[in-house]
């Protein structure tokens, strides 16, 4: 997908820059930006690179590094962390065998953690790209990554 | 009007201000950090909430605007708390070495802290040290002192256009810094220090050259001169105990003799023959049909800005190096020439209310030999005060002295340099004076004076008028550089200054600078130019002399070589 194609189907206001960057991300198969993406962003909405790049640096759901195809983010706000009675964080880390901030080697899956996703009432809660899953147990995960990996093998 | 109470004190209130502004008219202190006078109220730092009775949360007071009946406690036991609680927690990250910090004892954390009486902090210190940007010459970053307030920020991007600095990245992990983290160096910084001169703590400073020239001053094998630029008599003062607005040129040609300078200058001189150069510039543009409108070029963080954001305009902008430059030139030639020094002996010290010429002084093209700069260092306002106080000087009970001679003679046009229209002015007076030949009836042109951010005034000249402009701040220059590249200009000759105000607002003044403090100086450079003897550029012999003994006429090759310029385009 190339950047000037998304650009062109969004007016050149600076309330356009979230939008742009989400559809922009989403498309890009490494759902991560570069220098000369943000700066193109930047010069099509006549803003800021620094303010673009700002704008990248505050939502989790931006990256700058390059992202697998499945993102799973975990919240890393309190609700979340009072509600983990099975130790998310390292339960994920050892089903996908990475870290966080690390991608898979077969550049299937992303650990990140992000800030809180708005479903404390459903805590602990994760993103995996678009999609919210909440009330989760251990077997939840395992389903949830193995669900991944059938569509990718489907 | 709203009649409201602080502190118990019952007051009526302007319709529509905020409770700081009302407390502030009525004398009552509410302690502030974020908060800048010609700044935009972004209440990030929260230190001014205060209670407002029979209100569950606490207001901050810079952003709250007062409401008829409103009783406020400033300090009530939870203002308080939440404030000290607040600067508690700043400090915790936040590299408090303050003995080593060159804003001690002028820092407004630091003073806060004090004024809250905070002894004990009850939360550790987490700072996380980062690496310091010293990547240019003339601005330092230091992230491990940054508090954040934002205010750097705001005045590189409402006030500057410029949007350099940002907040980058979230929460704890957050910075101020340029984008994806980059060295100054790397970005499109115009130096212009504005971001130094409001930030309250040491986290954007001045590249400290002083001791640099301590060392020349040592070298005995030097010749080490040092001019003044025209906006430092009338603010040097402020950071050695005098009033706003004194002007300090007799003691502080004093206080550099006693640092050890051989000769003391007045770039006042060379501001003159900057009018002279440029003067016959603008006339041979205007009746050769040149590049109109002429935009002048003594300030260097407009010039950066102009060969980055605007290099369409190169051929608009005055070939004319900056005074401070034309005196780097001359000094090692005609100088070096006259007083029979080498010119590698010379080593020339420039006093200016500028971060910007720090960098100026390192262009590659400010080098008559191609090799050394011809301004070997560029020391800001602040730095000069800083070596009157190492050196122990009682600068307020110094003798007056005199710039050295025979160029001690200046005029009033070059001494208004320092303010925002007096680069205009100057060059009107010599322009006007030049074309209709014979003597000005009035020197003072009322119209270009002032410190709206952008003026402009029809001027006579034989009958003709022209449309002239005068600029400040980098925000106002690009309104008129758009008007200038779309061919929409309808001026003939623009002074543009970046900072608010001209040099005496400069990023390299005392710190505290506001609008108002850079019109009270702004009044003394006018006074300095009503009470000298000469008035007009062209009429200082010194200038004169120097054109009958070395440089011939204005625009001669030699005065092509020495004192102009040409510019790159950098986009």
């Amino acid at each position: 997908m190339i950047l000037a194609e998304v650009l062109k189907r969004f007016p050149k206001k600076k309330e356009y820059l979230i939008e742009i960057l989400l559809e922009y991300q989403k498309q890009k198969e490494t759902h991560h930006f570069e220098e000369h993406e943000l700066k193109e962003i930047a010069n099509y909405l006549n803003i800021p690179e620094s303010r673009v790049c700002s704008v990248v640096g505050f939502y989790t759901f931006f990256s700058t590094e390059p992202r697998g195809k499945y993102i799973f983010q975990i919240c890393r706000d309190l609700p979340c962390q009072l509600n983990d009675n099975f130790d998310l964080l390292s339960s994920i880390q050892m089903i996908l065998g990475i870290k966080v901030g690390e991608t898979t080697q077969d550049g299937l899956f992303t650990l990140e953690y992000t800030s809180c996703l708005g479903h404390c009432d459903k805590s602990p809660a994760i993103r995996v790209n678009d999609k919210i899953h909440g009330s989760l147990s251990l077997n939840k995960l395992k389903a949830i990554v193995a669900e991944c990996k059938e569509k990718e093998n489907a | 009007m709203p009649k409201i109470k602080i502190n118990n004190l019952e007051i009526f209130a302007d319709p529509g201000s905020t409770i700081l502004e009302a407390a502030k008219e009525h004398n009552i202190n509410i302690p502030t950090l974020c908060y800048y006078p010609d700044l935009h109220i972004n209440s990030d730092c929260r230190i001014c909430s205060v209670e407002i009775v029979g209100q569950k949360g606490l207001v901050t007071a810079c952003s709250t605007p007062v409401k008829d009946g409103m009783d406020i406690k400033v300090n009530s036991p939870r203002a308080l708390n939440a404030r000290r609680t607040i600067t508690e927690m700043i400090l915790a990250n936040h590299d408090a070495h303050c003995t080593t910090c060159i804003r001690n004892l002028n820092c407004e954390l630091q003073t806060l802290a004090d004024n809250l009486g905070i002894d004990a902090t009850r939360y550790e210190n987490i700072l996380e040290p980062k690496a310091i940007d010293t990547s240019s010459y003339s601005l330092v970053r230091n992230p491990n002192r940054c508090i954040k307030c934002g205010r750097c920020i705001d005045v590189c991007q409402s006030v500057q256009s410029v949007s350099v600095l940002e907040i980058i990245g979230r929460g704890r992990e957050s910075v101020v810094s340029p984008a994806y983290g980059k060295l100054i160096a790397d970005v499109f910084c115009t130096y212009c220090g504005q971001c130094s001169s409001v930030c309250p703590v040491g986290a954007i400073t001045e590249k400290d050259d002083t001791d640099e020239v301590w060392k020349a001053l040592d070298a005995h094998s030097k010749h080490v001169i040092v001019q003044v630029a025209p906006a430092i008599r009338v603010s040097l003062g402020e950071d050695l105990g005098l009033p706003l607005g004194s002007i300090v040129t007799g003691k502080l040609i004093s206080a550099l003799k006693m640092l050890g300078f051989s000769k003391v200058f007045d770039t006042n001189f060379t501001a003159d023959l900057t009018v002279i150069e440029e003067g016959h510039e603008l006339i041979n543009r205007i009746s050769n049909k040149g590049v109109l409108p002429l935009i002048t070029s003594c300030c260097p963080a407009w010039i950066n800005f102009a060969e980055h954001e605007y290099p369409e305009l190169i051929d608009n902008l005055s070939t004319c190096k900056s005074p401070q430059q034309m005196f780097g030139a001359l000094a090692k030639t005609y100088y070096a020439k006259r007083e029979n020094i080498d010119p590698k002996d010379i080593y020339v010290v420039s006093i200016m209310p500028c971060t910007a010429k720090k960098t100026e002084a390192r262009r590659p093209e400010m080098s008559v030999n191609n090799e050394d700069p011809d301004v070997d260092t560029v020391l800001t306002t602040r730095e000069l005060a800083k070596m009157i106080k190492q050196m122990g000087i009682d600068f307020n009970n110094l003798r007056e002295s005199n710039f050295d001679k025979p160029d001690e003679v200046t005029s009033g046009a070059g001494a208004i340099f320092g303010a925002s229209g007096g680069v205009m002015e100057a060059a009107l007076r010599t322009v006007k004076e030049v074309l209709e030949n014979k003597p000005l009836k009035i020197l003072d042109f009322e119209q270009v004076r002032g410190t709206e951010h952008i003026r402009h005034a029809d001027v006579e000249i034989n009958g003709a008028t022209y449309k002239v402009a005068i600029v400040n701040t980098l925000g106002s220059a690009r309104e008129i550089a758009e008007q200038v590249k779309t061919g929409n200009s309808p001026y003939s000759f623009i002074e543009i200054m970046a900072c608010p105000g001209g040099c005496v607002g400069g990023g390299g003044q005392p710190y505290g600078t506001t609008h108002a403090k850079a019109r009270e100086r702004m009044h003394s450079l006018y006074q300095v130019d009503r009470l000298s003897k000469i008035r007009k550029a062209h009429d200082n012999p010194a200038v004169s002399n120097l054109y009958t003994s070395f440089l011939g006429n204005p625009s001669s090759s030699i005065a092509h070589e020495l004192l102009h310029t040409h510019y790159t385009n950098k986009r």
